[in-house]
This record gives C-alpha cells, sequence and structure tokens, in this order.
C-alpha cells in the first residue's frame, strides 16, 4: 500500500523533470548542458536619423539616433538640449510633446514633468539585429479590416 | 671662510686661465642642451597618463568615468590621453597651462577635492574652467586630432553633418559649445548655455 500510494507523486516528479528539461532546451537551441553557447554577436545601435512609423497613436515613438553616453541623471539631462522647447530651432530635434508637460493632475507645466524625465522609460534606440520572435501585432485598420468580414 | 667665497666669486668674474674658450662655448652648448632636455623631460613625464592619474582624485573620478566613453576604447583604436585634451601642444601656452594647473597640485595638497563628493561639488567651477579655455582657443585640442577640414559630411550621420555644416561651418560655434561632457562625466548644467 505504501509502494502505491508513492507511485504517483515519482510519476509526477518525473514528468515535471522531463518537461523541465524541455523547456530548457528549447531556450538553449541544440545545445548539450555542458557545452557553453556560441553568442551571437553584438547588434548596432539604428543611427539613420529617420523618424520611424507609430504602431498608434500613443506609442512612445522609437529613438533613430544613438545615444551612447548621454546623460541623464539629477545633474542634466542630455536629451533635452535639443528636444526641448528652446533648443528645438539649433538642434531640429522635435519638440517633446505637449503630454510631457502635464503632471498627474493633467495640468500643463512650464517644464517637462518629473514623470517624463526619465525618457528610456518610454523611448529606446533600435538595433539591427534580427527579430527574435514573430511579431503578431496587427495594425488597427487591420484589425478593422478582419472584424468587417 | 669668508675669503674663500670671496676668491671664487672674483674668479667667476675673471677670464678664464685654464679652459680655453673653445671649451667654454661648446660646453656651456652642451650643459645646456642637457638642462633644456632634462627639463622638457620632467615636463614630458608631468604630461604621461601616470602622472595624471597618479593622485587619487584624479583615478577615481574623472579616469574611472573616461573609461566608459568613446575616448578610451573605439573600432580605430585611438586612444584619447589627458594630456591631448588638457594641456596644448604649443610651448608657450604649456608653460601657461602648467602654472595653472599648479594650483590643482596645489588643491591637491590642501585637499579641497580629496573626496568625491567635495570633487562634485567643485566640478561646476573646474568644469567651466576648462569650457572657457577650450572656448577661447577655439577648441584646439580637440582639432589636434579632429581637424575640420577633413571631415566627410557624407560619413557622417544626419544629425552630425547638419550641424556640423551650418554652425560649426560658419565660425558660429566650436566644438566646446555642442559636445560638452564627451569625456567626463557633466555637473549640474543649469544656466549653462546650451542646455
Ligand atoms: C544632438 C541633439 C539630440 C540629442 C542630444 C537627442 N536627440 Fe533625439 N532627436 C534629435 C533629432 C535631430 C531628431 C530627428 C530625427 C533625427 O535626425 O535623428 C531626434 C529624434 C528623436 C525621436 C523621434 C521622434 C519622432 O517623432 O519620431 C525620439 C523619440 C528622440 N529623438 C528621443 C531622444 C532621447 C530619449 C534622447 C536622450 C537619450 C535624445 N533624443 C537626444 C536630436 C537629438
Ligand atoms: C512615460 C513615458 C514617456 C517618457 C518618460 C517620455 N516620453 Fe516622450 N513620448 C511618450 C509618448 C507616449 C509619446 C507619443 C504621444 C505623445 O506625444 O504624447 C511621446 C512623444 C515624444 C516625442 C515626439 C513628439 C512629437 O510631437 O512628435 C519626442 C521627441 C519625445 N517624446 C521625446 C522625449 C524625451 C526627450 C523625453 C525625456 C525628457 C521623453 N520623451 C520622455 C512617452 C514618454
Ligand atoms: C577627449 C578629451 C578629454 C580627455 C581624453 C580627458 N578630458 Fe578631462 N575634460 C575634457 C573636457 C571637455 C572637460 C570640460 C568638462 C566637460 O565637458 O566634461 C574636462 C574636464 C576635466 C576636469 C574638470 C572636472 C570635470 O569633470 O569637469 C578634470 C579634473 C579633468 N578633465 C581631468 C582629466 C584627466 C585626469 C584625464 C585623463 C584620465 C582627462 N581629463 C581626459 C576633455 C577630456
Ligand atoms: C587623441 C585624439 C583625440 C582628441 C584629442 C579628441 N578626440 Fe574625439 N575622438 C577621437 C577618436 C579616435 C574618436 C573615435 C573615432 C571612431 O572610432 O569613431 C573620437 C570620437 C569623438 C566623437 C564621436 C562620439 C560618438 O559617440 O560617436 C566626438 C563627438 C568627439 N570625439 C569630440 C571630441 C572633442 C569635443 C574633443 C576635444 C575636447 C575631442 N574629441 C578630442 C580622438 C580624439
Ligand atoms: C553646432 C553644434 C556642433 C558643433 C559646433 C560641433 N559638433 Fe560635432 N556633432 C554635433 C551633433 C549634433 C552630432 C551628432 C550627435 C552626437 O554624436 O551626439 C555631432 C557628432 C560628432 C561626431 C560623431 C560623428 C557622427 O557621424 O556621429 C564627431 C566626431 C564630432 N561631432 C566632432 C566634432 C568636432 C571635432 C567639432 C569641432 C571641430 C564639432 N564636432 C563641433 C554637433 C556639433
Amino acid at each position: 500500500m505504501n509502494k502505491k500510494r508513492l507511485l504517483f507523486p515519482a510519476l509526477l516528479l518525473i514528468a515535471i523533470a522531463v518537461f523541465a528539461e524541455e523547456s530548457i532546451t528549447t531556450l538553449r537551441p541544440n545545445q548539450a548542458i555542458t557545452e557553453e553557447a556560441e553568442p551571437p554577436s553584438m547588434a548596432n545601435v539604428v543611427n539613420t536619423d529617420i523618424r520611424q512609423e507609430r504602431n498608434y497613436p500613443m506609442q512612445p515613438p522609437v529613438i533613430p539616433h544613438k545615444i551612447r553616453n548621454y546623460q541623464v541623471d539629477l545633474n542634466t539631462n542630455k536629451c533635452m538640449s535639443c528636444h526641448s522647447r528652446e533648443r528645438t530651432q539649433a538642434s531640429q530635434a522635435p519638440m517633446v510633446s505637449v503630454t510631457h508637460f502635464m503632471d498627474r493632475d493633467g495640468n500643463f507645466r512650464a517644464e517637462i514633468s518629473p514623470r517624463r524625465y526619465f525618457c528610456l522609460q518610454c523611448h529606446v534606440t533600435q538595433t539591427d539585429s534580427p527579430p527574435m520572435g514573430k511579431n503578431q501585432f496587427k495594425d488597427m485598420y487591420e484589425v478593422i479590416e478582419t472584424n468587417k468580414n | 671662510m669668508w675669503n674663500k667665497i670671496k676668491h671664487y666669486w672674483q674668479l667667476l668674474w675673471h677670464p678664464s686661465i685654464h679652459f680655453s674658450l673653445g671649451f667654454l662655448t661648446i660646453g656651456g652648448f652642451i650643459a645646456g642642451i642637457i638642462f633644456w632636455g632634462g627639463f622638457n623631460t620632467a615636463m614630458e613625464f608631468t604630461n604621461t597618463e601616470t602622472f595624471c592619474i597618479g593622485c587619487h582624485e584624479m583615478r577615481d573620478n574623472v579616469y574611472n568615468e573616461l573609461q566608459n566613453t568613446i575616448h578610451f576604447s573605439n573600432r580605430s583604436g585611438v586612444r584619447a590621453k589627458c594630456s591631448d585634451c588638457h594641456v596644448p601642444h604649443d610651448w608657450t601656452d604649456k608653460i601657461a597651462r602648467k602654472m595653472q594647473a599648479s594650483k590643482e597640485v596645489w588643491g591637491k595638497l590642501f585637499g579641497t577635492i580629496n573626496t568625491r563628493e567635495k570633487f562634485l561639488n567643485k566640478r561646476r567651477e573646474l568644469a567651466e574652467h576648462e569650457w572657457a579655455r577650450l572656448k577661447a582657443n577655439d577648441s584646439l585640442e580637440c582639432r589636434n586630432c579632429h581637424n575640420f577640414d577633413y571631415m566627410d559630411f557624407t560619413a557622417q550621420s544626419q544629425r552630425a553633418a547638419q550641424q556640423h555644416s551650418t554652425a560649426l561651418a560658419s565660425g558660429e560655434k566650436t566644438c566646446i559649445d555642442c559636445h560638452k561632457g564627451i569625456a567626463h562625466e557633466l555637473p549640474d548644467m543649469s544656466g549653462v548655455e546650451g542646455w
């Protein structure tokens, strides 16, 4: 009776172990656990200076230029040396939109809101690496089209 | 004793008896070279990075920060040393700068920046000296490596080419006006032009 009781949990454990092993191997494709995987080469940051299409109107646009060593901290905000209202003429960069001046109560302030100070929370650069997975994102118009039928 | 001194003093101002004029001229000339060379060698040593980062103020603050930047490690393998950006190559400018730098050594001796905190408090002032210097000499040290005449705008990014072909080309702005903080972290920039 003791043995029978043990059988089920034992089988369960083995099953988990097998599944776990499998999920590990899919993360390390065709790689023995004892071997070091060959890392892919480092990708370069896209620096084309061509503004990218947004997927929906509220999307923070991606950064089309390199930002290596751009300092954003308590002392200074390098991004704002080009993207602030006063600097756009000299830098020819698009001004941060008016939503960046809004505090959480919806009031527009003279300076950008502290909520928008750390630009990289929302805006990111892109690299020239191939996508890791398939993108299943559908544009709004596409969704509307498919729902019509 | 006094007599002896008097004797040598007089000897100094009398024509030489023992040495020929030729010996004296050539000897003096060689001694001059040795002295001059030694002086310049000593000067050269103060230009080396080992000297600059010999004190922990520089090693722990500015040198540490430099290591993350493009001027320390890049695809071309050209490495900018402290003196490349901070010491003028022209000799008179160099001496003038050394005299100024002595003040910083003074600062070290009396511990005005001997902790990270004190250094950061002083950073805006130190940075402003450097900006003023580079502004006054039209970013001479940058131009020793980066020559405007040989910049290929077509090879630059659009943002760079746009600024270089306008504000820089017209002489309205110089490198340091737009490229502050390329080698070290910046202090509080409030009130600085262009920020
Ligand atoms: C030297 C000036 C400069 C600095 C500094 C700078 N930018 Fe830009 N940025 C530009 C310019 C000019 C453009 C327009 C496209 C281009 O030329 O790259 C731009 C475009 C952008 C865009 C795309 C806007 C759109 O509508 O598609 C984003 C987002 C952006 N920058 C974010 C940032 C962030 C975040 C930082 C700081 C990490 C930063 N920028 C620093 C000049 C600058
Ligand atoms: C909380 C997220 C967030 C942060 C932080 C943030 N942004 Fe944005 N940004 C957005 C969103 C969302 C948009 C697009 C919608 C809009 O305009 O509000 C945007 C738009 C922009 C645009 C395009 C404006 C236009 O009219 O084309 C620029 C440029 C930009 N941001 C720059 C910045 C900079 C520079 C900072 C840092 C000072 C920053 N953003 C911080 C979310 C953010
Ligand atoms: C590529 C040029 C460059 C190199 C290399 C460089 N510096 Fe600087 N340094 C600057 C500039 C420009 C400033 C003015 C402040 C700024 O814009 O960051 C500065 C400022 C400083 C300051 C004033 C404090 C501050 O951070 O603003 C000190 C001290 C200093 N540098 C020491 C050094 C030492 C030591 C080295 C070598 C380890 C070095 N620098 C290498 C360009 C350079
Ligand atoms: C010892 C030579 C030397 C000196 C002096 C020097 N640089 Fe550089 N600089 C370089 C090299 C090398 C690179 C990297 C080139 C590459 O591989 O792209 C570089 C890159 C740069 C970049 C490009 C940064 C980036 O992220 O792409 C800027 C901007 C720059 N330097 C500005 C300056 C300024 C401003 C000064 C004067 C304070 C200066 N440099 C002094 C050698 C120098
Ligand atoms: C009017 C502003 C301005 C002046 C003056 C200026 N630059 Fe630039 N420079 C820029 C901008 C903007 C960029 C692109 C953004 C970045 O690299 O951060 C840039 C980029 C660069 C780059 C990288 C090139 C690339 O393709 O990205 C180098 C190197 C450089 N500058 C060197 C210099 C030197 C050397 C001087 C002085 C002879 C100088 N710059 C003067 C604005 C300026």
